[in-house]
């Protein structure tokens, strides 16, 4: 098994966390992996991503080639799109809807929003509202992680485990909104995924 | 052993702590501040007393690892690309006085500029300085290397360059580690003379450092770390250095290269290897991060002796960071694409965060400079560059650390009045005191901002050597004590700010400005790590 994945997100929304959970999971699993990332300046505020790539057999760039990616995971909708060109034939971009508007040109959602639904396979959800109703707001970052759960080719027990040991010197609160979160975003992937296939 | 999950910063990091280092110096620089965050981190490295507190800056950190290795124990000195001009005249001189315990130096260059002002090529300084270089392709290897790189500056009392790239360093992979070698114990080059660069000394040092060139080149030619890998086609050899291997590698996912391939991640360039691509094949490809430097030594500048491709005839991109599809289009190989971007998709830079201590001083300043013509601010490297963007529009230079000062007073200098300089608390105990002295010297007209935020901001909240000493150091250099003015910087002072800029800018001298408020970030961070404030990593 061979996953190539964009994390895609703005500064600060956490998907140094959603990459943690799948590197912990797929480690567990004794896969090799290589995550590539973004520090220093853009961590203000700018976009950010990371390419994650996941396999049995040993990795050899630390870049996924264009074209290549299984999965985009995106906290945020227009970065969801910086990324296209990474996405292969077949794969799956997995967005939030909510925008994180910090830039004043930044471009009309529903246009955006527009441009996501014209992706053959793509999942948009509300991330946030799914977050709060499952303890709070800063779990959004993980129901998107839950959202992408079926692309994964790893058992949710193993993502659940891994949210366990990530989360847990946070305190059991934590650990609990996340798993509801992570849940959450599966469930809304399994009834969608199904009606859009 | 289990792999550790670790960043390339964090395997050259823990390579180090496993091959018995005594002390790591560094100023923080995107992308190599990891690598002494990690030692600070280790509960190993404070156990065992290994020294991992921040330099003033890379020059002075380079002078203490050299100290160090005097001192008969192993020391590793790690800076951005650009620091390592900041510390060239310590780094070119110490290869001349050579080491004495092991001496690693670790420059992260950063092509594309992912967080930097250029795209400079480390290699050069280390063949400038004529050392042995060290590239590692993978995690792996950066933390192999750390033991290799020790073992190889003790054998020839010289210190090694490890070159890394942001790539590098800001990936993670699985690492295995070996067996801890102990610290070195204290003891004193044997020659007492070896590190005292008198003319006489220095002529006898510099040829032992020519006459080991040919050493150098021996290394390289066993060095595990430069492969040659046959090949059936001989039409093209390839050169593959550092990460370029795996990119090479993306591109054949059975594993098998039809090309002759020659895999470098030592330098100086092993020669026999070279020349049996070179007898062997009808041209050679050349594939490096960075600047074409091996490119250009093998075509030479008439390019009338080998066939070579790469970078200088357009195979390869001239500038930029390598990736698999730069090799793939460099072989001939089929390259796939996604989709195209969007036309609606605008670009998202970096800013400075809501709260963010440099946005009052920059209200303040831009409403102060208000009535008179633009273009007279200059700055310097930080977070608060990013006032050069829209909203702000605040600053007109950013060059290298502490140029603002010295720029603002080359301007002043030359008519302009007012000039102002903005410079962060670190930037200026980087490298703004100096200039500030010429300045007070010469009483030159000039307005200087230390914008102090109490923290290193923009590598992530290192500590500030500046720390509560701002006012003393400028009193000390000769600020007059009526110009050294201190704000602090939020909305309820902003017409203060604003009056106090005013007078000072009208004040025919120099003047200190000192707009005072914590970082939004670190505050934020202080706040976290008060309750999980312990060391993490562990040997």
């Amino acid at each position: 098994m061979k996953k190539d994945i964009i994390l895609a997100g703005v500064g600060g929304q956490g998907i140094l966390s959603i990459a943690a959970v799948i590197g912990y999971t797929a480690l567990e699993q004794g896969m090799f992996l290589k995550q590539s990332e973004v520090h220093g300046m853009s961590q203000r505020g700018g976009d950010v991503m990371s390419n994650l790539r996941i396999s049995h057999n040993e990795i050899a760039s630390d870049l996924i080639p264009f074209g290549q990616a299984d999965l985009i995971i995106a906290v945020e909708p227009l970065e969801s799109l910086r990324y296209l060109p990474f996405l292969s034939r077949n794969g799956w971009l997995i967005s939030s809807s909510r925008p994180f508007n910090n830039i004043y040109n930044y471009p009309d959602i529903e246009e955006i929003l527009n441009a996501i639904r014209g992706i053959p396979h793509h999942l948009l959800l509300d991330a946030d509202t799914m977050a709060k109703e499952a303890g709070s707001l800063k779990a959004a970052n993980i129901v998107i992680l839950g959202a992408s759960a079926p692309f994964l080719g790893m058992d949710f027990e193993l993502l659940e485990n891994a949210i366990r040991f990530i989360f847990n010197k946070k305190g059991e609160p934590v650990v609990e909104w996340n798993l509801r979160a992570l849940k959450a975003g599966k469930e809304f992937a399994d009834l969608n995924q199904r009606n859009l296939a | 052993m289990q792999k550790l999950l670790l960043l390339g910063d964090e395997a050259i990091a823990q390579g180090a702590l496993d091959a018995g280092l005594s002390g790591i110096y560094a100023y923080p620089g995107t992308p190599s501040t990891e690598i002494t965050e990690f030692v600070q981190k280790s509960k190993y490295a404070h156990e065992h007393g290994i020294h991992s507190k921040w330099s003033a800056n890379e020059k002075t950190a380079m002078e203490t690892a050299l100290g160090m290795s005097y001192a008969g124990k192993r020391a590793m000195v790690c800076m951005k690309h650009v620091g390592l001009n900041v510390a060239a005249d310590p780094f070119i001189n110490s290869a001349i006085t050579g080491a004495n315990g092991g001496l690693i130096v670790v420059s992260a260059d950063d092509p594309s500029m992912h967080s930097s002002q250029n795209e400079q090529d480390s290699r050069f300084f280390g063949k400038f300085a004529l050392v042995p270089i060290l590239e590692p392709s993978n995690q792996q290897e950066a933390y192999d290397m750390v033991h290799y790189g020790f073992d190889l500056s003790e054998k020839y009392l010289i210190p090694v360059l490890m070159r890394i790239t942001t790539r590098m360093a800001h990936s993670r992979a699985g690492i295995v580690r070996r067996e801890v070698r102990k610290q070195n114990e204290l003891h004193l080059p044997s020659d007492l003379r070896q590190f005292v660069l008198l003319p006489a000394i220095a002529r006898k040092r510099y040829k032992h450092l020519l006459n080991n060139h040919a050493h150098f080149i021996s290394e390289s030619e066993e060095s595990p770390f430069n492969v040659y890998i046959d090949g059936h086609d001989s039409s093209t050899g390839i050169i593959v250095c550092g990460l370029a291997y795996n990119y090479l590698m993306e591109n054949y996912p059975d594993g098998k290269v039809p090309f002759p391939v020659l895999k470098i991640g030592q330098y100086p360039l092993p020669k026999k290897l070279i020349e049996k691509m070179a007898d062997d094949c009808d041209e050679i490809l050349v594939v490096e991060d960075g600047y074409p430097m091996v490119e250009e030594l093998l075509k030479g500048y008439l390019g009338i002796g080998l066939k070579v491709k790469g970078r200088l005839d357009g195979t390869i991109p001239r500038d930029g960071e390598l990736n698999p599809n730069i090799l793939a289009d460099a072989l001939g190989k089929e390259n796939t694409f996604g989709l195209p971007i969007p036309n609606l998709v605008v670009g998202r830079p970096p800013m400075l965060c809501s709260g963010c201590p440099h946005i009052d001083s920059y209200n303040a300043l831009n409403q102060a400079l208000s009535t008179l013509e633009k273009g007279r601010v200059f700055s310097d490297i930080g977070c608060y560059t990013l006032g050069a963007l829209h909203p702000y529009e605040a600053i007109n230079s950013c060059v290298d650390m502490g140029a603002s000062i010295t720029m603002a007073k080359g301007a002043a200098d030359a008519g302009m009045n007012p000039a102002v300089a903005v410079i962060g608390d670190s930037t200026f105990t980087h490298s703004g005191m100096t200039g500030l002295l010429d300045a007070i010297v010469e009483k030159t007209p000039i307005t200087v901002l230390i914008l102090d935020n109490a923290t290193t901001a923009m590598t992530g909240g290192q500590n500030s050597a500046a720390m509560g000493r701002l006012e003393d150091i400028c009193k000390g250099l000769g600020v007059e004590e009526d110009h050294i003015r201190v704000i602090r910087p939020l909305k309820k002072y902003h017409e203060d700010f604003v009056q106090i800029l005013e007078e000072e800018l009208a004040y025919q001298g120099v003047s200190v400005i000192i707009p005072r408020r914590e970082c939004i970030v670190a505050i934020n961070k202080r706040m976290r790590d008060k309750f999980k404030n312990k060391p993490t990593a562990t040997p």
